[in-house]
């Protein structure tokens, strides 16, 4: 029996992943198109908030969305009220979605005829971390039920995330939500972090955010026509 | 739980690396950041799965946990957090975000024995 000998690799095991993710951002930028992801636990509103957002961005947006899931087309059918375009991504038993499924569900469309792309990924806080989707800004969510240490728990989805949102502003009162407390645990994992707070059902903050969005795709358009 | 793809890929890229070089692989090193997303424990479980039917089969995963490592912009140098839970520097306090270490998922080294040449 020889001895074990060592030899150096140094192989990032998801290039794969990341090269794919990098050619879909090279391709949104040449198309225009801003890219934003939503990454949360299952149940904190992605679905209603992004509904939402499809159909205020509607008006003056050309907007589309994909949106993946273990199983069904319910969501799809959903986000399909909105009458934004909207594709269902089916991912069977895997936990979160990879570069090469968005790429794949883009082949269709053309990226030239949008302003922006929405991509909710499956409700998970810790898988969907490890994927780079090529999108500009990843939105990270958390519910006023969730409670105010979810950052705490899931440090790295906060480290891979872009912008923070809480949703369900309505409930707060109601679930005794402390935002300082909430704010004070995202700013502890990520410091500088920068953090919404809407309601779809009242409306609270949907003003800013969108003006959020629409400076950012503003930003966007600038730098790409220097 | 997404490990067991993450152990097939590696898995992947040590076949391939064995298959280039003409060598037959006993150990993977991997080194893995805190911030990578990926359970050590659930990983290792994971690669014993994706080995079956390959030639890694009976080969070990080592696994080095690699730290996070911020930029610190008080100290003007690399340094450990305090926490996970908590980003500041751990030599001086300063809040900071610029990650430089800790996301790695990456296959550092293979331990290998020499193949027989064919006769």
């Amino acid at each position: 029996m020889p001895e074990p000998r060592l030899i150096e690799v140094r192989k990032n095991v998801l290039k794969q992943n990341d090269l794919t993710a990098r050619a879909l951002r090279d391709q949104f930028r040449a198309a225009g198109v801003f890219v934003v992801s939503l990454v949360s636990s299952p149940g904190s509103g992605k679905t209603m908030f992004l509904e939402k957002t499809l159909t205020l961005l509607r008006q003056d947006y050309r907007v589309a969305a994909l949106v993946g899931d273990l199983a069904t087309e319910n969501d799809a059918v959903r986000l399909a009220r909105s009458r934004a375009p909207v594709r269902q991504i089916t991912t069977g038993t895997l936990c979160h979605l990879e570069a090469a499924m968005v790429r794949n569900a883009l082949q269709e469309w053309r990226l030239d005829d949008l302003d922006f792309l929405f991509i909710e990924n499956v409700g998970n806080l810790v898988c969907p971390s490890s994927y780079d989707l090529g999108e500009n800004l990843r939105f990270v969510l958390i519910s006023v039920t969730e409670g105010e240490d979810k950052p705490l728990k899931y440090p790295t989805i906060f480290n891979s995330a872009d912008v923070a949102v809480v949703t369900k502003m309505d409930l707060a009162a109601a679930v005794e939500f402390d935002w300082q407390a909430a704010y004070g645990n995202i700013q502890a994992v990520r410091p500088g972090m920068q953090v919404l707070r809407v309601s779809t059902k009242t409306g609270e903050g949907m003003d800013e955010y969108l003006g959020f969005l629409r400076a950012r795709l503003d930003e966007l358009r600038v730098s790409a026509a220097v | 739980m997404h490990e067991l793809s993450i152990a097939m890929s590696i898995v992947e890229l040590a076949e391939e690396e064995a298959e280039r070089r003409g060598v037959q692989v006993t150990a993977v090193h991997l080194r893995l950041g805190a911030l990578s997303g990926v359970v050590k424990e659930a990983l290792l479980g994971s690669y014993e799965m994706a080995c079956e039917e390959s030639p890694l089969k009976g080969s070990r995963l080592i696994i080095e946990d690699v730290p996070v490592l911020i930029s610190c912009p008080s100290c003007k140098a690399q340094r450990p957090i305090t926490s996970i839970q908590l980003f500041c520097c751990a030599e001086c306090g300063s809040p900071g975000s610029e990650i430089v270490q800790g996301k790695e998922i990456e296959v550092f080294a293979l331990e290998i024995a020499e193949c027989q040449s064919p006769v």
